[in-house]
């Protein structure tokens, strides 16, 4: 017996088979994620059946909603959602991008490192302690002061019309950005930290003052690290379930009005599925949860690829 | 020079205005705060730790059985998530770079995006509907889906620090890859791992969305975990939106609670994580 057969014998003895055993073990629990995120799509697609087929593409245009009478359209909560989200992400960019900017060129060391750390404390409330906040400090706040204030002065738009509720689309695009805010501060901090010091420093051998070395050699570098980030707060804000469900004013009509009360996709599923009547409204609250879920899929796999683009040569990922 | 004049201004306006930015973030996050401990600190007493809600009118009574409906909702979902996710979390960074490791990789990243309302959707198709009732193990079932793919890529990170000198070292006495992998790989990196542990438990103890109609909230003690069961995050909501002064008042210190747990949780993970056993 040679000296490699040998060696091949104690390993088919002792070792060869427990690793292979091992690898299929880890696989196993591996591979699982991949099932669960197949079973959550086919699974929601399977339940939904009833209403796709009795309604078809009307179930995304048609707006009337009647649990007793069995119809159903899903226009209003689409666009409340819609809305919504991309009102709050179009407020919270700016805010959240100037944010990480001052962290990280103005203030670089213990203020903001600081402030890095006050906002990542805040991105771990839960969304229900937001809406309680909402809705007993914000939204009365918003029903005395706000919302009077605009239509006073800016009732001549569409946009400010009718009487003040404070729960409404406002107040759920308030607490959404507030939401939001955090997550994508946090992200955009680790795509600047990402930029080249050289970069900075080729800026600023030029003579470039500190908010040119910015436009021009740190912006133009976490561009589309910065873009995924903001994407990626969108598929949260379209998420969003509890505190939006807790201040929307949970009503599905389409107004242009932000004062006026709206609904979202997530917040139907959360205040009817429990009591759903039939069969089919459930089966339409399941199609509800599918759309929402395809949207987000799409959402999030856009943002994971644009960020890992960026940080992959920094870090090896992590959780973002 | 004038040139140089209008840039240091626009220098000086744009820097202003990241400092607004900053101010303005900050603001709103800094109120809640506040208010959370302000109500909370004011509405919280003995009561609340030992007591059920009391009927809407009677003032007093805690959120005890939410306490504790929380807690075992969460074990149950660590029970189940978090072997998946660091046995997941060994394949990827042991067996790495091939296709499949990258496609599970996406997924978990994928899945930790899907909004946590889904996940109870699926545990009420997949646990309520064939069990013929709401409870306590759907509700577990939906927080465990949100905890798997967190585990995972955290754990995976932790593996990945550990230094291949040291697999090395010990397939060189001879031992076999997956003794290696479970007594020295993984144990290296055990400390960081319990501390992603802690933080993604920490951060599902305040889901509310995925419990609404899976573990549904009791009123009162739930006695089995085949039934409904309370849940702090769930109460918090339903006494939120009831028209009652004391049950608001309740919600406050049931906010303040839960997020004393959760920076808790997180302190003692980070206190933990700081030890590095090695380098």
């Amino acid at each position: 017996m040679s000296h490699d057969e040998q060696v091949r014998d104690i390993d088919s003895a002792k070792g060869i088979s427990g690793d292979r055993i091992f690898k299929m073990i880890t696989l196993g629990f591996a591979f699982s994620i991949i099932l669960i995120l197949l079973l959550i799509t086919v699974g929601m697609a399977v339940e939904s059946i009833p209403t796709l087929k009795l309604f078809g593409w009307k179930f995304i245009t048609g707006s009337d909603w009647d649990a007793v009478q069995g119809q159903f359209g899903a226009l209003p909560y689409i666009w409340g959602s819609i809305v919504s989200s991309l009102l709050a992400i179009l407020i919270a960019t700016p805010l959240s991008v100037g944010t990480a900017l001052f962290i990280t060129e103005i203030a670089p060391g213990k203020l903001g490192g600081a402030i890095a750390s006050l906002v990542e404390l805040l991105a771990a409330i839960p969304s229900v302690i937001y809406g309680l906040w909402g809705i007993l400090v914000m939204a009365p706040w918003l029903q005395h002061t706000v919302e009077p204030f605009l239509s006073d002065h800016f009732g001549f738009l569409p946009f400010f019309r009718g009487a003040p509720y404070g729960v409404g689309m406002l107040a759920a695009v308030f607490i959404i950005m507030i939401m939001i805010i955090p997550i994508i501060t946090s992200i955009t901090k680790e795509v600047l930290l990402a930029v080249p010091r050289s970069q900075k420093e080729a800026a600023v051998a030029l003579g470039a003052t500190r908010w040119e070395t910015i436009r021009m050699a740190v912006l133009p570098y976490g561009r589309s690290g910065i873009l995924g980030a903001v994407v990626l707060g969108l598929g949260r804000a379209i998420g969003e379930t509890m505190a939006v469900t807790m201040v929307i004013g949970n009503t599905p009509q389409i107004s242009l009005s932000l004062l006026a009360p709206a609904y979202t996709m997530p917040s139907v599923i959360a205040n009817e599925f429990a009591e759903a009547s039939s069969k089919l409204h459930s089966a339409a609250l399941m199609e509800i949860g599918l759309i929402l879920l395809v949207i987000t899929l799409i959402i999030n796999i856009t943002a994971r690829v644009l960020i890992w683009g960026v940080t992959r040569q920094r870090t090896s990922g992590g959780q973002i | 020079m004038n040139g140089m004049v209008a840039r240091s201004l626009k220098n000086a306006v744009m820097m202003l205005l990241m400092g607004t930015a900053t101010l303005l973030v900050l603001t709103p996050l800094v109120l809640i705060f506040v208010h959370i401990v302000r109500e909370g600190a004011g509405s919280i007493n003995l009561d609340f730790f030992t007591n059920i809600p009391n009927p809407p009118g009677e003032s007093g009574g805690g959120m005890a059985n939410g306490l504790v409906g929380s807690a075992i909702i969460l074990s149950m979902a660590s029970l189940f998530g978090i072997p998946t996710g660091i046995f997941g979390a060994l394949y990827l960074s042991e067996y790495e770079g091939n296709r499949l490791a990258n496609v599970i990789r996406f997924s978990a990243d994928v899945l930790s995006g899907v909004p946590s309302i889904i996940t109870g959707l699926v545990a009420y198709t997949l646990i309520v509907v064939p069990m013929h009732g709401f409870s306590a193990i759907a509700g577990a079932a939906a927080l465990g889906l949100i905890i798997i793919p967190i585990v995972l890529r955290t754990t995976e990170e932790q593996l990945k620090m550990v230094p291949g000198t040291l697999r090395e070292a010990s397939l060189a006495l001879g031992v076999s890859f997956w003794r290696t992998t479970l007594q020295v790989t993984l144990r290296s990196a055990l400390k960081g791992i319990v501390t992603g542990i802690l933080l993604s438990i920490a951060r599902v103890a305040g889901e509310t969305a995925p419990l609404l109609f899976t573990s549904l909230g009791n009123h009162f003690w739930g006695r089995k975990l085949t039934e409904p069961m309370a849940a702090l995050p769930l109460q918090i909501f339903n006494f939120a939106i009831s028209p009652y002064e004391d049950w608001h008042r309740l919600a406050w210190a049931g906010a303040l609670v839960l997020v004393v747990i959760m920076f808790g949780l997180s302190l003692v993970a980070r206190l933990f994580g700081r030890q590095k056993p090695m380098a």
